[in-house]
């Protein structure tokens, strides 16, 4: 079966890496990707922020170009992406006065029967054995902090997917890739995400929080599924080392990285190399690999 | 047998309980918090968030929970309340709802179900429609930056949105040391990444730009 995918704005520059680690690590688990034809931006903060109009619009214009190419499930990577689609579905699910209205402002009808995922539940849909078998590298050496934020998966009314304050699953896809997770306090907690550019102060300290609570658990590596939280936790790292010198370095890796080092795809490949914080690879793992 | 009613219960209704208990006890003289001209406040919140204001028993779950807390002026759900009981000005001038994340936090929290991050949004568009003159003026000049890239391109274009946003704020020297590192390893594209049907997305904003939010 094949998938849609909407890979958002960020997949396409500061986020090139998790573009190129996703499509990468799904080819090769034999499992196609159909890239949205002529997909647009989801209208991110600033549109949900000032006008609810134009981020409804925006946002499910996506869902009407899905439902004209035949796409039934689609993979949004991006967890704000992610959040926007779902929720906009859900409000006009709930509300047919703002799906008349939406639909009028798109001249479209929006279809009901597409279905947006997030790249957790995709590997889920694999099937996690699926992954232990494609197995070519031993992970040990790394232990993952699984950081979700904010908006992965909230809200839970909407998501169904995993717990909106203990959520595990990130944990198990880190595990059937071989690594070692770290049980830590601040998985959930919000980076500062849109801040990052009008209140660099905010995003600093936040994002300083979480990779101190990670370190402080024993954490070596930080696994994340989401741009935004990817660009402040390891942008922003370098900041952090100027304003508080004792603050120590830890590599941010985004989950489809992780499952495509374990399946034996070279650093390079995976874009690993584009990180600001350098993933010193000998460190991590021991280069035998499982027969 | 059938459920026992009360006849006496309106005559066991203490004497000070009375539907204008807020309004009587509120000085008579000058300043009232009730503005006529924006009493359609939270009217607006529902249509936009399909959820009453008055929900909120304010229990304070959502702003101990709230990471952006220590940076905003007033506690989230004392925004919910000024509202509630038509303090309007106040809170449509609190810098709270700019510097909200959206990080949803408190709506997933709220034994009430009250979706905060949603009413913030709410408060935060009305803000703009009545021209308040927001506190964090930068935010807002960001929003509008970010949304102008996607009405040109229908992608966001990074380049086009920090130059943007520099312009406005005339902020010109942050952010140069992650720049640079950003060109070289190539991340950031030079020219933008364009949506073919550009028409569809002019057509977007040109219909829900009622408000005229991307113009003043």
């Amino acid at each position: 079966m094949n998938y849609g995918y909407f890979p958002g704005c960020s997949q396409t520059s500061s986020a090139k890496e998790y573009d190129l680690s996703l499509r990468k690590v799904f080819e090769k688990l034999g499992f196609g990707l159909e890239e949205l034809c002529d997909w647009s931006c989801c209208g991110a903060t600033s549109a949900h922020a000032t006008n609810h109009k134009l981020s409804n619009a925006l946002a499910l214009r996506n869902i009407v170009l899905a439902g004209k190419q035949g796409i039934k499930n689609m993979v949004a990577p991006c967890a704000a992406c992610y959040n926007r689609l779902i929720t906009s579905q859900h409000e006009i699910s709930m509300h047919p006065e703002r799906k008349n209205e939406t639909e009028e402002l798109l001249s479209e009808k929006i279809p009901a029967d597409v279905k947006v995922i997030n790249v957790l539940e995709l590997f889920f849909k694999i099937g996690l054995a699926k992954i232990s078998e494609n197995r070519k590298r031993d992970l040990n050496g790394i232990k993952a902090a699984c950081y979700y934020g904010c908006l992965l998966v909230r809200p839970m009314n909407i998501n169904n997917f995993d717990d909106a304050e203990q959520p595990t699953s990130m944990e198990m896809i880190a595990e059937a890739a071989g690594a070692t997770t770290i049980d830590w306090n601040y998985k959930l907690e919000c980076c500062g995400a849109a801040h990052s550019i009008v209140r660099k102060d905010i995003v600093l300290n936040l994002s300083k929080k979480i990779i101190d609570d990670a370190v402080l658990n024993g954490a070596n590596v930080i696994i994340t599924a989401c741009p935004m939280c990817h660009t402040n936790l390891d942008m922003r790292q370098r900041a952090m080392k100027r304003k508080y010198p004792e603050h120590l370095m830890i590599p941010v890796l985004y989950i489809t990285e992780l499952v495509g080092l374990a399946m034996g795809m070279n650093v390079k490949d995976l874009g690993i190399d584009l990180h600001y914080v350098n993933f010193n690879y000998d460190e991590y793992i021991a280069e035998k690999l499982i027969a | 047998m059938g459920a026992y009613v009360n006849k006496d219960a309106k005559k066991l209704q203490p004497s000070f309980v009375s539907a204008n208990l807020l309004t009587d006890t509120l000085p008579e003289n000058n300043h009232t918090p009730f503005q006529k001209n924006n009493s359609d406040i939270p009217e607006e919140i529902r249509n936009r968030t399909f959820q009453d204001v008055s929900l909120c028993y304010q229990c304070g779950k959502c702003s101990a929970g709230c990471p952006v807390r220590y940076y905003m002026d007033i506690a989230p759900n004392k925004i919910v309340r000024l509202i509630q009981l038509g303090f309007y000005d106040e809170a449509l001038k609190s810098s709270t709802p700019w510097i909200c994340a959206g990080c949803l936090t408190c709506s997933v929290r709220c034994p009430k179900e009250f979706n905060l991050a949603g009413f913030m949004d709410a408060v935060r568009e009305i803000a703009v429609k009545k021209k308040v003159k927001v506190k964090e003026k930068d935010i807002l000049k960001f929003h509008k930056a970010f949304l102008n890239q996607i009405k040109r391109y229908g992608r966001l274009y990074e380049i086009g949105l920090v130059g943007e946003y520099k312009m406005k704020t005339l902020d010109l020297l942050s952010d140069v040391e992650t720049a640079p590192g950003l060109f070289l390893k190539g991340k950031l594209g030079l020219l933008p990444d364009k949506v073919k049907d550009r028409k569809s997305i002019k057509k977007i904003f040109k219909k829900t730009d009622k408000k005229k939010i991307n113009k003043h």
